[in-house]
């Protein structure tokens, strides 16, 4: 499972690999909030987190269809299940592999984008830990959805679709999060409702998928 | 290490595609699978691989025995030969790729691109992979495609050595590869295609 984690990495490093897409995106879908909605700072301020935690699920969605789909591709994927790591452990360790490389550089990126959209400075703290405790889930849950749609030739739209409604519960917590963080209110509770999708997503979602990858392989 | 199919049938999607395969393949020896084109060596051997799950019958085999080599060679294109084969010693937990590399004359190939390579040279890393997993049955599908007659003979004494160390091989192949201990086991008799009774989709497809 190592040797599968070591690969996934070394592969997302490569060129046509994709790393940095997810986050060039990022960049540049936060960049253009305030070409949008105009230059004035107090309703930056307002909308700065439900802006940087929108871009940052976005992000993250732009790259989950690769995750299981070149493998299947070039016929890795049936080769991997025929290898002793159990399709659980390629479920969960490709979305360790998609946090490390989509997840943790928007975590890192994200405080840069709020001082450009003028994000209150008490909720830096709140929007670098919801992040991290959330962008997790984020993989998890697209980890499912990609295993469901594995196999579907564009299948990437239809991945959206089903993994959309279920980003809402993190997305949801995550900003209200940074809302209350930026507004000196108790923020600690939504914090704990991320953390906690995103414990239920690690420990149930592995499963949903290598269930789903078992049926698309046949 | 002896595999045994019993009274196997296999099924490719919604339809049933052989049924009653029965055949025993003992360590050292290798089994020739025979069958015109769409007769369904590859859903055969699918089975045997574990990757569909047969509708009837068994498959009798220790486990963990079975390396199974597709169609598709899959490797990584951005990755390097080595990088390739170290990966799927990784993933297998063996360690050391230096026979694998020498079986199969990937030693000038080592730095290459697999991206960057002929379709028998990726044929080659991908039969060499084989020889990483360490298991002891070797289910082969088109083995030979693209390769050279050089290569061919390379295969075969791959297969020989793997065979002569106590392994085994059932082989989906079209040429005659000269293996000593090979018994030819035609599939057609079995060949029995029909849409599954119990799939939910049958109706539908008529």
């Amino acid at each position: 499972m190592i040797a599968l984690l070591k690969r996934d990495l070394m592969l997302a490093l490569r060129a046509g690999g994709g790393f940095g897409l997810s986050l060039a995106f990022f960049l540049i879908f936060a960049t253009l909030v305030p070409f949008g909605v105009g230059p004035q700072t107090g309703v930056l301020a307002t909308i700065a987190p439900g802006i940087l935690w929108l871009g940052a699920l976005l992000a993250c969605l732009l790259s989950l269809d690769r995750i299981f789909q070149l493998d299947w591709e070039d016929g890795t994927l049936d080769l991997i299940a025929t290898s002793p790591v159990p399709l659980e452990g390629l479920a969960a360790i490709k979305a360790l592999a998609h946090w490390l490389t989509t997840g943790l550089p928007l975590v890192v990126a994200a405080p840069v984008l709020g001082v450009l959209l003028n994000l209150p400075g008490a909720a830096y703290p709140w929007l670098v830990a919801s992040l991290l405790l959330g962008t997790p889930a984020l993989s998890a849950i697209g980890t499912f959805g990609a295993a469901l749609t594995v196999g579907i030739k564009r299948g990437g739209l239809l991945l959206s679709l089903l993994v959309l409604p279920l980003y809402m519960p993190t997305l949801i917590f995550g900003a209200l999060c940074v809302v209350r963080g930026a507004a000196g209110q108790e923020a600690l509770t939504p914090l704990l409702l991320v953390a906690g999708i995103t414990l239920g997503s690690l420990a149930i979602l592995p499963f949903a998928a290598a269930a789903a990858l078992r049926v698309n392989l046949r | 290490m002896s595999l045994r199919v019993e009274n196997l049938a296999c099924a490719r999607g919604p339809a049933q595609i052989l049924a009653g395969v029965t055949f025993a393949v003992a360590p050292g020896e290798a089994l020739i699978l025979r069958g015109a084109n769409g007769a369904g060596k590859t859903t055969l051997l699918r089975t045997l691989a574990g990757l569909t799950p047969p509708l009837a019958g068994t498959i009798t085999a220790a486990p963990d025995a079975i390396a199974y080599a597709a169609h598709a060679d899959g490797l990584k294109a951005q990755l390097s030969v080595a990088e390739n084969l170290a990966f799927w010693a990784g993933a297998f937990g063996q360690g050391d790729i230096g026979p694998a590399v020498e079986a199969f004359h990937l030693g000038p190939l080592l730095d290459r691109r697999a991206g960057e390579m002929s379709a028998g040279q990726k044929r080659r890393l991908s039969l060499a992979r084989l020889l990483v997993t360490g298991r002891p049955i070797w289910c082969l599908d088109e083995p030979t495609v693209s390769l050279d007659a050089e290569n061919v003979a390379r295969f075969a004494a791959a297969v020989t050595a793997h065979l002569a160390a106590g392994g085994s091989a059932v082989i989906a192949t079209h040429i005659d590869l000269g293996l000593p201990a090979a018994q030819t086991f035609d599939i057609t008799p079995f060949v029995a295609k029909r849409i599954r009774a119990d799939d939910p989709f049958a109706e539908a497809m008529g």
